[in-house]
């Protein structure tokens, strides 16, 4: 074990730690908001409003995340042309957009279904009497239905997120040099193998439960009115 | 379309590659994930210990980077070790059986937490049943609890191998020539990457799609013996 090859390039996977955190970061910001409008599509009576996120969500996840980022970001460049007439190709020709681009799709399909199961499981009382006193479509949703799915839906939430961090890690492949990149780098260069790649693995595993911790913080809060519920039956 | 200038037929191999690589993968998962299971819910800590924090600690790392660890520093890892015994040899592992047997050690932990609460949710009085007609812990738990188990696990198994199928993916980054490979070959020999890529999703979905299909007949199965009210 050669620690000190590990000491050498701890500036490196600093840095390297910086662009997974902001990667993952923004997709789970953007995914999160996109997540929300696709579950509300989603539980919709009209097929033409659930019928396209039902394909869109079915395609997300039934597919690698690795094919969704070659197709984004190798396969942008068969439209190039197009790109270039529509003033986006500067954009998809950066490996940093499209990492970001397919997190954020591939997290909104996922979560998506995740909120749709919290909508389906707030108990119906709570919307009939929100009706009673006299809320309807989006003030009904904002104040009684969302909140109630989120806190629903939390725990596979959480799980949600871990997957994404550690889903991240893909891109490295599209030349990125995150935490997997920097290691992938370093090990190229020093024949080190197992010390990157174990202290990487490292830390991803003080990344991932991190963000665990974080979430249950979040989760005890936004639970804290039903714990007392919880400890009396 | 389907053809891609005489490239669809490697797409097809690729796709049985995958399926194959899979399919051995689940089976070291569903080994794995029985062993450990059977060891968490054990009383005796050397045993409920190390499966514990492997179930902790495989579930908190990227797949990527334990294929990486696996194919790149399991050979390293082994002639440093001999080069300390004063010998000197060559590692190279190969592809298939790295990639699968990373693959399956990952999803093995994953299985783990599903064949634990599959057993668990077999009713106590079930066993307490078996024992008092004088069946063994061994013959209750092979006649008994093994039986009934699979009912609660399948959902959660599907979900594992969903999963799998799609991790089989990152082994094209040691090369094996599984259908993600053989997408990224073709796409830069017919420049059409796009369709490529595109082609070799809709291999994965038909793949998930014919897993679903598996699998809720699977479910019907085993609840053959359930009464529904």
């Amino acid at each position: 074990m050669d620690i000190s090859v590990i000491i050498d390039s701890v500036p490196e996977f600093a840095k390297g730690i910086t662009i997974t955190v902001e990667i993952t970061a923004i997709s789970v910001a953007i995914g999160f908001c996109l997540a929300i409008v696709l579950s509300i599509m989603r539980v919709s009576k009209n097929p033409f409003v659930w019928m396209p996120v039902y394909g869109f969500n079915f395609y997300f996840r039934g597919t690698p995340l690795l094919v969704q980022l070659f197709l984004i970001y190798y396969g942008s460049g068969q439209f190039q042309e197009f790109f270039s007439q529509i003033g986006l190709w500067h954009l998809f020709k950066e490996a940093y957009f499209c990492a970001v681009l397919t997190l954020t799709l591939n997290t909104a399909a996922y979560a998506g279904e995740i909120f749709r199961g919290g909508i389906e499981g707030v108990s119906f009382g709570e919307i009939e009497a929100a009706r009673a006193c006299g809320m309807s479509g989006v003030k009904l949703y904002r104040r009684i239905i969302m909140p109630a799915a989120i806190r629903i839906a939390w725990p596979a939430y959480t799980n949600e997120v871990v997957f994404l961090l550690q889903a991240s890690s893909l891109v490295s492949i599209i030349t990125l040099m995150d935490i997997t990149g920097v290691a992938r780098v370093a090990a190229a260069k020093t024949f080190a193998f197992y010390e990157l790649f174990l202290f990487a693995a490292l830390i991803y595993l003080v990344l991932v439960y991190a963000v665990i911790f974080v979430f249950r913080k979040v989760e005890n809060r936004i639970t804290a009115h039903l714990v007392h519920e919880a400890a009396s039956q | 379309m389907f053809d891609l200038e005489g490239y669809g037929h490697l797409l097809w191999e690729g796709g049985l590659l995958t399926l194959k690589v899979g399919v051995f993968s689940m089976v070291i998962a569903l080994f794995l994930g029985l062993v450990m299971a059977m060891c968490k819910l054990s009383k005796i800590w050397i045993l409920d210990f190390p499966a514990g924090v492997y179930t902790t600690v495989i579930r908190g790392i990227p797949e990527l980077v334990l294929i990486l660890l696996v194919y790149y520093g399991g050979p390293t890892l082994i002639q440093d070790f001999a080069a300390m015994l004063g010998r000197d040899i060559y590692v190279d592992l190969n592809p298939f059986f790295a990639g699968s047997m990373t693959i399956g050690f990952i999803y093995g932990a994953f299985a783990t937490e599903v064949f634990r609460g599959a057993f668990m949710a077999v009713p106590r009085g079930q066993i307490e049943a078996a024992r008092a007609c004088g069946m063994g812990p061994f013959l209750a738990f092979r006649r008994i609890q093994m039986p009934q188990m699979w009912r609660f696990a399948i959902p959660g198994l599907g979900n594992v191998w969903m999963v799998l199928i799609k991790a089989t993916a990152l082994i094209s980054v040691i090369q094996l020539p599984e259908l993600m490979r053989s997408a990224d070959v073709a796409a830069r020999s017919t420049r059409k990457p796009f369709t490529c890529f595109f082609m070799a999703s809709l291999i994965y979905l038909l793949i998930t799609i014919l897993s679903l299909v598996f699998q809720q007949w699977a479910e019907k199965r085993a609840n053959r013996g359930v009464r529904r009210e």
